[in-house]
């Protein structure tokens, strides 16, 4: 299993999952909610519906192309505030240093010692269920590493010539950490914001599975399990298929930050490979 | 090594009140209270005289802080308050939750160990080759494998179709119900473990002092045992303690699908009644889960790696 | 030479290696150890006196490995033997010691229970037994308190004594040949000199033959008899310590002993050390293509003569 396949196998799972989510529209054979035949409920896979119907009679393949749209957006928004946060924190704790530093510290170690899923179920409970506050729960709390990262980062690079001369030259201190910090970090900043993507994908389909999260009718790989867990029995294909949608997702995602982690540093190619 | 217990447990407590602190500031501007949201599902609480006693009842008249203080002066003699549902103090409605979720964490961990360590050992061995490869998509697999899915997979195959084991539920002291929950459980740290082996194993394997143990003409198994196994043993420590410490966290969804009646699903059952009292609670117990095990777990490294000062 | 000198100890004849055939690192070299000699190599690094080394150990990692030749020890063939054989060679027979103190040692374990591993694996003997004489190996290299350090690990001792206990370890099977790569290099200035004559005079006491790797012709000067000079994985001179310095006779070892920092040639102008290396190291002036591999780089020599 080589470096360069798993990287294209990642690139490739991804751009699948993104076509899908973008076309939706254009190639889902069916309405993925307005479609519901209860007729036709349970049906197994067939000409008609490729991933059978639900129990409503609703076709699986219609609403998993649907559902990527749903756990794309979280995944990516959340990602991306999630990595603003943690760069922003992380960055100006090491630059700054002093109490600050200590603050971001603490906050920091007190959101590594709750688990996301905990946190974000919490948030969900407060702010209710949908996709904005999908975004929020998921984005605020899951930044602890992308800081980590970007604090020690900032730490070895402030004392660098660059950075210093930078500073004799009368940059502000702003500016420095833009034009200067800020590149040098952007790197494993993304790494870890593409591997964060799998995670929050996953996450949404957690907290949509417990019904905290995006609620039906609208699509979501997570409410589809949620639904199928009851039919398991008559019609696994109402479970299999969204399942493995989110695996490929995930998978696409983890494959594609390993690939990118192992292009920026090569040192940890063997560590982590 | 008493001092070095003591001094970890204090550093706890500034991480325990800042997770109080943050689960009672977002539990304050929920705009619904259990309250009413008891009204909304039509209860008895309909009229404002009820809904005042209620509120008075359990001190949701005072302003936030105040609410804080007490909720904290109760913290300091082991009172958690009391759940808006059961009327129960709320340690009595998380006490029995505890032992089964503990137990599912360990039996979790236990698989994750049996699996991923060996695994990850063995792939070391033989970089390059195809049981190597194998183990590393097994790996990567395993962290993309949404838990749940596994687990409804498992219950499928396990409970449905062949009638091997239980598909949910909870019996003290029965192994059988415990099997299909801590291996969907346990598959993401499993597949972690194998990785953090192998590349712990490779790591040490090409460190300096294997050779010197070879320039020793130490063979190879003797070399593994003496050399290598206790150095990679100090990483994969590291790794187990994280992920058993985060795993109470991660069994909710677990715990929901095979109905196991631990500290995740009350906390889930709770969220959906807005019993706040009763959440606080099982975060709290769950991060004290994850600090506990954290500290263990450095207990552990200061025994084992002589390089780390206890005092 | 002539016939009254004993049976080498150590007899390399034409040794190739590299990664696979296409890059070859050693180009065919031969020499002789005689029993109880100290024989230096010397030479810049890359030029393969390390790897050298590693490979009459048999301990070259992959890719690198044993591509022609034969190295002979004690009339027989190394490279031709079982490789269990060879291992139960190692450590008893040829022992070696590394440049690294700080990292050769496992950090877990006491330095104790690191030397009482050769009497264990060699000897047979039990560990309470293996242990007493780990002590007593600890107390001939000269290390204070050797009962109490015994229990130490690896990081409670200084760069010296660590090297001491390497030192300990590679002779505690009374080897006939030792191996020292660069044992000094990582060391303090100041406890170069002792851990250099302890050595010296352990293996005197034992009749063990060394070979002196090293990249500092000081060094060999004080321990050898005889010294090689590689380049570029080549064998260019081999004389007796006396006659190199008197009479260098390969451009190469002028320039070595050229770069050499001497004691009151602080003028610039006197030492031009940069200009003499460049006509004689400059692979392209030879004309040979070197492998990118060992193509020196930089200025060749002088970050290590600093030392």
């Amino acid at each position: 299993m080589s470096l360069r396949f798993n990287f294209a196998l990642g690139l490739a799972l991804v751009v699948l999952v993104v076509l899908g989510a973008v076309l939706a529209g254009l190639i889902a054979p069916y309405d993925p909610i307005m479609d519901a035949d209860l007729m036709n409920s349970e049906m197994p896979p067939s000409w008609e519906h490729w991933m059978g119907t639900d129990g409503q009679g609703r076709d699986v393949l219609s609403r998993v192309l649907y559902g990527a749209r749903v756990s794309l957006t979280v995944g990516l928004i959340s990602q991306l505030i999630n990595s603003v946060i943690g760069t922003a924190l992380g960055v100006s704790a090491g630059y700054f240093g002093g109490w600050w530093d200590d603050l971001v510290n603490g906050l920091t170690n007190v959101m590594l010692a709750i688990p996301s899923l905990v946190f974000a179920l919490a948030i969900m409970a407060v702010l209710g269920p949908g996709l904005p506050s999908l975004l929020l729960a998921l984005g605020l709390t899951n930044w602890s590493w992308t800081c980590r990262i970007a604090r020690s980062s900032t730490l070895s690079l402030k004392n660098q010539g660059f950075v210093q001369a930078a500073k004799t030259a009368g940059f502000g201190n702003f500016n420095i950490m833009r034009t200067q910090i800020l590149p040098n970090i952007l790197g494993p900043v993304l790494v870890i914001a593409t591997l964060g993507i799998g995670g929050a994908v996953l996450s949404e389909a957690a907290l949509s599975f417990l019904g905290v999260g995006i609620r039906p009718p609208q699509p979501s790989w997570g409410n589809m399990l949620s639904d199928a867990r009851e039919l398991i029995r008559t019609a696994p294909w109402a479970a299999i298929f969204p399942g493995l949608a989110i695996f490929a997702t995930v998978l696409g995602f983890n494959l594609l930050g390993d690939g990118l982690r192992d292009m920026l540093d090569p040192h940890m190619r063997t560590r982590t490979a | 090594m008493m001092r070095f217990i003591l001094r970890r447990t204090l550093q706890m407590i500034p991480t325990m009140l800042a997770v109080i602190l943050i689960i009672f500031v977002i539990f304050s501007v929920v705009p619904g209270s259990f309250i009413t949201s008891l009204m909304s599902e039509g209860r008895n609480a309909t009229n404002a005289q009820v809904l005042s006693h209620l509120n008075e009842q359990f001190g949701l008249d005072q302003p936030l802080p105040v609410r804080l203080w007490n909720y904290l002066s109760g913290l300091a003699h082991f009172d958690l308050g009391i759940s808006y549902r059961t009327r129960e103090p709320v340690w009595n409605v998380i006490e029995p939750r505890l032992w089964p979720s503990i137990k599912l964490a360990l039996c979790a961990m236990g698989f994750a160990a049996f699996v991923g360590i060996p695994l990850g050992f063995l792939a070391a061995l033989k970089p390059g080759s195809v049981f190597d490869s194998g183990t590393m998509v097994v790996a990567v697999s395993g962290l993309s494998l949404p838990e749940f899915w596994f687990g409804l997979l498992l219950m499928y195959v396990f409970a449905l179709n062949l009638g091997w084991l239980p598909s949910f539920g909870y019996q003290p002291g029965s192994i059988r119900h415990i099997i299909l929950p801590a291996i969907a459980l346990g598959v993401g740290p499993m597949a972690l473990l194998a990785r953090t082996t192998r590349a712990g194993v490779l790591d040490v394997m090409n460190a300096d002092f294997v050779r010197t143990a070879r320039a020793k003409g130490l063979a190879e198994p003797r070399l593994v045992r003496s050399h290598v196994a206790r150095n990679v043993l100090v990483l994969i420590l590291t790794t187990m303690g994280l992920q058993i410490g985060a795993l109470m966290g991660q069994a909710i969804v677990i715990e929901k699908l095979f109905s196991w009646p631990g500290i995740g699903s009350l906390l889930v059952d709770s969220v959906a009644v807005r019993d706040i009292p009763v959440v606080q609670g099982a975060v709290l117990v769950i991060v004290l889960w994850f600090l506990v095990i954290n500290m263990l777990v450095d207990i552990a490294y200061a025994l084992i790696d002589p390089r780390i000062k206890v005092s | 030479m002539s016939q009254f000198l004993p049976d080498p100890v150590l007899s390399v004849r034409n040794l190739r290696l590299g990664i696979g055939k296409r890059y070859e690192i050693l180009h065919g070299i031969s020499f002789d150890i005689l029993p109880g000699e100290t024989y230096g190599l010397v030479g810049e690094s890359g030029s393969g006196k390390s790897v050298t080394g590693l490979a009459i150990m048999g301990l070259l990692k992959r890719p690198l490995s044993v591509t022609g030749g034969t190295i002979h020890f004690q009339d027989r063939d190394l490279l031709k033997m079982h490789p269990r054989e060879r291992r139960q060679l190692r450590g008893d027979r040829i022992a070696m010691v590394f440049q690294e103190p700080m990292t050769a040692l496992n950090p877990l374990v006491t330095i104790g229970r690191q030397i009482a591993e050769m009497f264990v694996i060699h000897r047979g003997m039990g560990w309470p037994e293996a242990r007493r004489k780990a002590v007593e190996a600890l107390e001939s290299v000269r290390v204070p308190a050797p009962e109490e350090r015994a229990h130490a690990y690896p990081h409670q001792l200084s760069g010296g004594m660590r090297q001491r206990v390497m030192i300990a370890i590679a002779l505690a099977c009374r080897p006939d040949l030792l191996i020292a790569d660069e044992p000094t290099t990582a060391l303090d200035v100041t406890v170069q000199a002792g851990v250099l004559e302890l050595m010296a005079e352990l293996c005197r006491a034992e009749g063990t033959a060394v070979l002196l790797v090293s990249h500092d012709l000081g060094v060999i000067a004080n321990m050898c008899q005889r010294v090689g000079v590689m380049d570029q994985g080549r064998l260019v001179e081999e004389q007796d310590t006396r006659n190199i310095f008197t009479n260098p006779l390969h451009p190469y070892t002028r320039g070595l002993l050229a770069a050499r920092p001497r004691l009151g040639s602080r003028t610039p102008g006197q030492r031009s050390r940069l200009i003499e290396l460049d006509e004689v190291v400059n692979a392209k002036d030879r004309g040979r293509d070197m492998p990118t591999l060992i193509t020196p780089r930089g200025p060749q020599l002088a970050p290590e003569t600093r030392a």
